[in-house]
């Protein structure tokens, strides 16, 4: 049986593509930390009449598929305006990479959520961005999209374990369909709180499981 | 491609000598083991089941009836543990383990605590000790049985069994030890250190997959796990594995004096080889009190499973405790016992030797690990001053 991961994958963990460093970067982003695992860096330059991505580099401490994806990523942006490369989502990655294992998935929405961060990062330093907006449901559920249920490699809102969400005076509640001694309790009690955690208005994100 | 296999600690090549004294068992002699009444091919067996038991019985310090054999050191670690808790229930219901026991020891107690047992987990230091002490105070009159391990098999830290054996002789309470590790690779001797219960098995000593042993000291009471005949002094039914049983005893007989230090040498050959060349690599574990067979070492600023499949791809095979190696996307819980970080165990790698590891296969591995390493951390956005 040859390895979980696809020729590809493999091709871009051996040689991965745009990794290192920017010098003075016109934005920069960040995801994961090593406290919790994976972690991920990623710089831009950008070309600032026409907002087409002029350079882009990664940088992974990181599993074979977060460095694959962080490789393909890249590649996929560069060249691309800051509008289009906002679009690349992780089923583009994926698809071009030959498919990843569901268990896998995890580490590579972070190369693509770094991206987006970036991107993100860009708009902030020009004065892209609109006003802070406050934390409701849809935006914690759009956020939760982005946290994988490792079981199949969809994320927990498609694999409807998220029962519900409330927000109050600062605290998101997130009601789990899962019990606590879940395979993966842990591993998504921590990607949810990490999520969300660094909202500007959150002070406290809590995770409740279903009572055994 | 060259092959270096260095995940002995999971299992081990099963020696040709090994092999060749199971083939007559499966070919000519087959008969099941059984009294002195019955056929002739059926005397041989149990006579070649009675030898192997004398083997293994005196490479223990055990008496022939005190051991079992059974399919592994899972079986014997989950008959011990349910088998002993069972019949003392009337006793008491309090077990005391510790917090780094291999899954079979940790989830056999953990369905027991489902039934209503008491368990207390003790911690361990960070090189992986657990403290006499603290087994001392967490001893009540309600416990029944300690479960603590020989020696951890992610880091090789060996236990004080001496002292916990007599800790728990002095208040009476029975003693067991997952030696499935130790066994063959340090001397073993029940009686001077106390065990009550021990669970050793073949395949780590170059011995066939699918048989262990379970020593249980006379006058322990255990309740029988497999129902179906008399077997194994009426305490494990189930027609003996005879070629397995005579495979582990010829493991055992091949294990040569030279064969520890050889295997220390390895091991310290390829600390020293790494260490020299790469900084910021840690020991988990100890230096002193360890198994010569087993090596983990973190590559800070690395992830363990890059690391694995990059020296998959030269050839060697190791394990790391990374989270994202595991089943459950969890960091080892051996390494969190002993309180390395989430980032510390993210990048640690076991390497485990045997005697048919080379020193020119060590050399090879050193290299490999340097350029594998370097590399990682060349793209690694944590990696101080590069």
């Amino acid at each position: 049986m040859p390895l979980p991961y696809s020729e590809k994958v493999l091709e871009y963990f051996k040689h991965p593509k745009n990794v290192g460093k920017i010098e003075n970067p016109d934005a920069k982003a960040k995801e994961g930390s090593p406290a919790c695992g994976d972690m991920v860096t990623l710089y831009l330059k950008v070309d600032e009449k026409t907002k087409r991505i002029t350079d882009i580099k990664f940088e992974s401490f990181g599993c074979a598929s977060n460095i694959a994806t962080g490789s393909i990523i890249t590649e996929l942006a560069k060249g691309k305006t800051l509008e289009e490369a906002k679009k690349i989502t992780w089923n583009d990655a994926a698809k071009e990479l030959g498919g990843l294992p569901p268990v896998k998935v995890h580490c590579s929405v972070l190369a693509v959520d770094v991206l987006r961060a970036a991107i993100e990062d860009y708009e902030e330093r020009h004065g892209l961005i609109k006003e802070r907006v406050k934390t409701t449901k849809e935006i914690v559920f759009k956020r939760l999209k982005h946290v994988m249920n490792p079981l199949v490699g969809l994320d927990i809102v498609k694999t409807n374990i998220v029962k519900d969400i409330e927000i109050e005076d600062g605290t998101i509640s997130v009601m789990m369909d899962v019990p606590r001694d879940h395979q993966f309790a842990n591993n998504i009690e921590e990607e949810v709180k990490e999520r969300l955690e660094h909202l500007w208005d959150i002070k406290k994100v809590e995770v409740v499981f279903e009572k055994e | 491609m060259k092959r270096v296999y260095l995940d002995n600690a999971a299992t081990t090549l099963c020696d040709k000598r090994v092999v060749d004294a199971m083939i007559p068992f499966y070919t000519d002699k087959y008969a099941v083991a059984s009294s002195q009444f019955s056929h002739s091919p059926g005397i041989e067996s149990k006579e070649a089941l009675d030898k192997a038991r004398e083997t293994i019985a005196n490479k223990i310090g055990a008496k022939l009836e005190e051991v079992i054999f059974t399919s592994g050191a899972t079986e014997s670690n989950n008959m011990a543990i349910k088998g002993v808790a069972q019949a003392n229930r009337t006793k008491g219901n309090h077990i005391i383990t510790s917090s780094v026991e291999h899954r079979s020891v940790r989830e056999a107690i953990e369905s027991l605590e489902k039934e209503g047992f008491r368990v207390t987990k003790l911690p361990v230091s960070n090189e992986g000790f657990i403290s006499v002490d603290d087994l001392k105070e967490s001893i009540r009159k309600e416990t029944i049985l300690v479960s603590i391990q020989y020696a951890n098999q992610e880091t090789g830290t060996i236990q004080d069994i001496a002292s916990i054996g007599s800790v728990c002789n002095e208040k009476s309470v029975i003693f067991h030890t997952d030696a499935a590790l130790s066994f063959g690779r340090l001397p073993i001797d029940v009686k001077k250190e106390h065990i009550d219960l021990l669970s050793i098995t073949a395949h780590l000593i170059h011995g066939p997959k699918g048989v262990g042993v379970l020593y249980i000291r006379d006058g322990i009471e255990i309740v029988k796990c497999m129902y179906g005949g008399f077997n194994e002094f009426n305490k494990r039914a189930g027609t003996e594995n005879i070629p397995g049983i005579v495979g582990f005893a010829k493991a055992v007989e091949l294990i040569g004096p030279e064969e520890i230090k050889y295997i220390k040498k390895l091991k310290k050959r390829l600390y020293d080889g790494i260490t020299k060349r790469l900084d910021a690599v840690q020991l988990n574990g100890t230096q002193k009190e360890s198994l010569p067979t087993i090596l983990n070492l973190t590559f800070r600023f690395v992830e363990g499973e890059s690391v694995i499949l990059h020296l998959d791809m030269k050839g060697i095979a190791v394990i790391t405790g990374s989270a994202c190696f595991s089943r459950s996307l969890e960091p080892s819980y051996v390494l969190k016992a002993m309180g390395l970080s989430h980032e510390e165990a993210h990048g640690s790698i076991r390497f485990s030797f045997s005697r048919f590891n080379t020193e020119e296969e060590i050399d090879y591995t050193i290299d490999a690990v340097y350029d594998v390493v370097k590399k990682l951390r060349e793209i690694s956005p944590i990696t101080p001053n590069k």
